[in-house]
């Protein structure tokens, strides 16, 4: 499991002088789940394009299981991929399409034949041997893509957003039935996503993205519970980001003055001095509401309520203008538990469920945050 | 290293197709304007001093004639083809899908029929004493037969019958491009038949008519065995001008000259589609 | 505006496309020599057709013609699509500009470019003549062709040959060729009919050597009306019509 299977070493590469991966470090390990996460144009796709050998780098080098394959051609790659739209051959019929790349190794026919059957099998899909791609649907045809690229055994899959093409439901299903697939054949997979929520529930480790650059790298608790920087916390899940000003250093602690309120928290890893700006970050779900005659927390009121099914999501606007979001769960004792809009309240977090982060240089002014996620 | 790997490959195709059109195509058309700055010469066709007569006889009265009649029976040519095909590429774009294909095919067959055996048909028509006007006489319409044949009309009829589906397509492909819901935003933003046809329906037609034209007007004058069989001596197009200098009187500089005036009218068409469809925003997406 | 108005129309139009056709067709069977009137039913002009020694020998030399120019047109103009289509090469715009402006110059313009060429570097006006010609006026349609299909062509499905162990030349002949073989067909299919109907051309670039049937058709209907014609030109819509449901056959059965 921690040994390396394939590693990039000091990749970069760039179309018509733009820069798309920048000095790029990444080591995937032996049967892991890793998915690389981020915007469109953030680069994740060459990167996959890389490793399957469709690009080649401007400079670094790739090893795969002790290998350097930088300059390996595609069909030389012991590593398979399942395409976007599943780039399914038109011409041949689904068996075919499987058997493609066992043909290509010169297997006997004996063998194809049973190793076709056993992947279609595997995904579901023997009955519909005999089928054109075109006589499938985007569920089965996504199948057909799985079970063409993993019937080579391959030490790594590649899967360029494979289910972006599929409706919601469908999705979810597929997600259950990927992960199933990857513990069975214990086959490294190399998952491209821009959709977090399928990042974080699919995935053992996730690569975030953004401008060629690796913004974090981590377990998707990591990434969602410690985000690196701000376009993590952002990208990732939503975000409420209070100002804060760091008042007095203690030992192991720091004291935090947030919009007002004084407050105790554990001493972040990055280098802190007193006077310094910080963020202080909340999820949704860590935010507690609570009356508006509380002995502790920011005033503010409910600007807008959103029933979920589960959870019942809040705007509230706090005096100084800052907006906060809240995901509460419904409550047993209290089924009927709603705001009313323009209901006065205070909102509060448990200590030790924030998470700090340095206010970065470069940053916008506060307020063209939320739309940077919108 | 996967280009590297390609190459023989790609050079190898790249190399016949520029060698092809660089011998077939470019070579022969330089060699046309060289041609047509050198001096006639009754042994080896040309022959030294460079010189601008040939253009120079362009204008000369004769020959001007020729060529801005020939443009006159190519325009009508054109407007004809145009005023025929455009209601119906529309009327063809409104039917059912299997009725297209098989309408579009049918429109198709006689242009995989020898054109010079359709020139003839017609020829069976028009004669003095050809169909038409036995019918018209058959009838009681008229006593003595109509002169039809050897005319500037037959000319242009037979043009029209030969170019007709090159005007047609295109105008096909831009109606059927033209989506049904934009003509429904037309009416339901107010605008009646008229404005919706000058607003919305020319504007988004006009690559294709520009096309058709392009295709229609330079073979117009290019076509000289349909003003050979039909039109008689007196209606002669600019490619029977060429071919008469080129093949009979010998006189390639003047053959040259005249083909280069067929070739700036084609560079002035092809910039004229090139911005139609830069107007449209799709200029770029096309070859 | 009601429904009967757009079909009538299209109907009239047909009818005057389909008449002179239609003519020649019935004339074709017509006993009369004249030409223009009607004395029964015979198949003399289609006999007197074939014991035209000059007439025939015409007709196999431009059916060789059109099927080597066909042939060589769709292979040069399918790779030119594909190198086209698959790479980036300096001056891939002009290339591609240049087909265009072949396609849209007058006949007549590459025609005498070309007899000037050929009688610049002393080749014989004969089949080889005719050939090369042939095939450069046919190029730009078989790109345009099969560039179409290729356009319509999922960029991916190369690349999942490739990444299934299949080299450059294996995909090429397992996926790309299948794919785009109704394209092929087809710009053939183009091919074959501008060669078989050219006269523009030809007119310039054959030699004594080797005669085409349509300079025969040519000289034979300069002058006067030779019955000859019809039958000869009915023969020829029979072929073509033989040779497009041909293709459309093989088009649909390669769909399914």
């Amino acid at each position: 499991m921690n040994q390396t299977l394939l590693s990039l070493r000091n990749v970069s590469k760039s179309f018509d002088g733009k820069s798309v991966l920048d000095a790029l470090d990444l080591d995937i390990r032996d049967g892991e789940f890793i998915t690389l996460l981020g915007p469109s144009g953030c680069g994740k796709t060459t990167l996959l394009r890389l490793m399957a050998g469709f690009e080649h780098p401007d400079d670094g080098s790739l090893t795969l299981a002790g290998t350097d394959i930088t300059h390996t051609l595609p069909e030389h790659r012991p590593l398979n991929t399942v395409f976007q739209h599943y780039a399914l051959f038109p011409h041949m019929t689904v068996f075919d399409n499987v058997a493609y790349g066992l043909k290509m190794e010169k297997r006997p026919k004996d063998e194809i034949r049973q190793r076709v059957d056993e992947a279609l099998a595997m995904v579901q899909l023997g009955d519909f041997a005999r089928r054109k791609p075109h006589q499938l649907s985007g569920g089965q045809q996504q199948r057909v893509a799985i079970a063409r690229a993993v019937v080579k055994r391959p030490k790594l899959l590649l899967l360029d957003e494979p289910l972006s093409a599929l409706d919601y439901k469908l999705r979810r299903t597929m997600q259950v039935e990927l992960k199933r697939l990857q513990r069975e054949l214990g086959i490294t997979f190399v998952f491209v996503t821009h959709d977090q929520e399928e990042a974080l529930s699919m995935s053992d480790r996730v690569v975030v993205l953004k401008d060629g650059l690796i913004q974090q790298l981590g377990t998707p608790r990591e990434i969602y519970e410690r985000p690196a920087n701000l376009f993590t916390a952002r990208f990732v899940g939503e975000t409420n980001l209070f100002p804060g000003k760091l008042e007095r250093l203690g030992d192991g602690t720091i004291t935090v003055d947030v919009l007002g309120v004084h407050r105790t928290l554990r001493r972040p890893s990055f280098p802190v001095c007193e006077g310094q700006a910080v963020h202080v970050l909340l999820r949704p779900e860590d935010i507690r509401v609570l009356a508006p005659d509380a002995d502790h927390g920011l005033a503010g009121k409910v600007v807008e309520r959103n029933y979920k099914g589960s959870t019942l999501d809040s705007v509230i606007h706090l005096a100084d203008g800052t907006e906060v979001l809240a995901s509460e769960f419904f409550d047993e004792d209290d089924p009927m538990f709603d705001y009313r809009l323009g209901e006065p309240v205070k909102v509060s977090w448990v200590d030790g469920w924030e998470w700090l982060l340095p206010v970065e240089p470069d940053e916008l002014p506060a307020g063209a945050e939320l739309a940077v996620n919108a | 290293m996967l280009k590297v790997r390609q190459q023989p490959f790609k050079t190898a195709v790249l190399a016949l197709v520029w060698g092809w059109l660089l011998v077939l195509v470019l070579a022969p058309n330089l060699l046309v304007v060289g041609t047509s700055v050198l001096t006639r010469d009754a042994g080896s066709f040309i022959a030294l001093p460079v010189n601008l007569d040939s253009y120079r006889r362009l204008l000369d009265p004769l020959y001007l004639d020729v060529f801005l009649h020939s443009l006159y029976m190519a325009s009508v040519t054109t407007l004809c083809c145009l005023l025929i095909g455009y209601p119906f590429a529309w009327a063809l774009s409104r039917l059912t899908k299997p009725r297209q294909t098989l309408l579009i095919f049918l429109l198709i067959v006689p242009f995989w029929t020898n054109s010079l055996v359709r020139t003839y048909a017609l020829k069976l028509l028009l004669a003095t004493n050809g169909l038409i006007n036995n019918a018209l006489i058959g009838l009681g319409l008229i006593d003595e037969p109509l002169q039809m044949l050897y005319t500037e009309g037959a000319v242009i009829v037979g043009l029209v019958y030969l170019l007709l589906p090159f005007m047609i397509l295109p105008l096909y492909s831009v109606f059927e491009d033209l989506r049904r819901e934009l003509l429904m935003a037309s009416h339901d933003l107010g605008a009646g038949k008229l404005p919706t046809f000058i607003h919305v329906v020319v504007p988004l037609t006009l690559p294709g008519v520009i096309a058709g034209v392009m295709l229609v007007l330079l073979p117009a004058m290019g076509l000289f065995f349909v003003a050979d069989i039909l039109g008689g001596s007196r209606n002669l197009l600019v490619g029977n001008v060429i071919k008469n200098q080129f093949l009979d009187a010998r006189d390639w500089p003047f053959g040259a000259a005249a083909s280069i005036l067929l070739t700036v009218a084609m560079a002035v068409l092809l910039l004229a589609h090139k911005l139609s469809e830069r107007r449209l925003g799709n200029g770029e997406s096309k070859p | 505006m009601n429904r009967w108005l757009p079909r009538a129309y299209l109907s009239i139009v047909y009818a005057l496309l389909y008449l002179p056709i239609l003519v020649l067709v019935v004339f074709s069977f017509n006993s009369s020599r004249t030409g223009y009137r009607w004395g029964g039913l015979s198949l003399q002009w289609y006999e007197s057709l074939f014991n035209n020694h000059a007439m025939v020998q015409a007709m196999w030399n431009s059916l060789w013609l059109a099927l080597a120019a066909a042939t060589v047109s769709t292979l040069i103009g399918a790779l030119t699509a594909l190198a086209l289509h698959r790479y980036r090469f300096r001056g891939k715009r002009v290339l591609n500009g240049m087909l265009f402006v072949v396609m849209m110059s007058p006949e007549i313009v590459l025609a005498i470019s070309l007899l000037a060429l050929f009688l610049l570097i002393g080749l014989q006006l004969g089949f080889v003549s005719l050939l090369l010609a042939h095939v450069t006026f046919c190029l730009p349609f078989v790109v345009i062709t099969v560039m179409a299909r290729l356009s319509g062509f999922d960029e991916r499905l190369p690349e999942a040959a490739r990444d299934l162990g299949a080299s450059d030349f294996t995909m090429t002949r397992t996926v790309l060729i299948p794919v785009i073989m109704p394209a092929l067909l087809a710009g053939w299919l183009l091919g074959f009919t501008l060669s078989l109907d050219d006269v523009v051309v030809s007119t310039f670039v054959s030699g004594p050597s080797y005669e085409i049937l349509p300079l025969r058709i040519y000289s034979m209907v300069r002058v006067g009306l030779k019955p000859e014609v019809n039958a000869l030109g009915t023969l020829l819509l029979v072929f073509s019509l033989v040779m497009l449901m041909l293709s459309q056959w093989i088009l649909t059965r390669s769909k399914r």
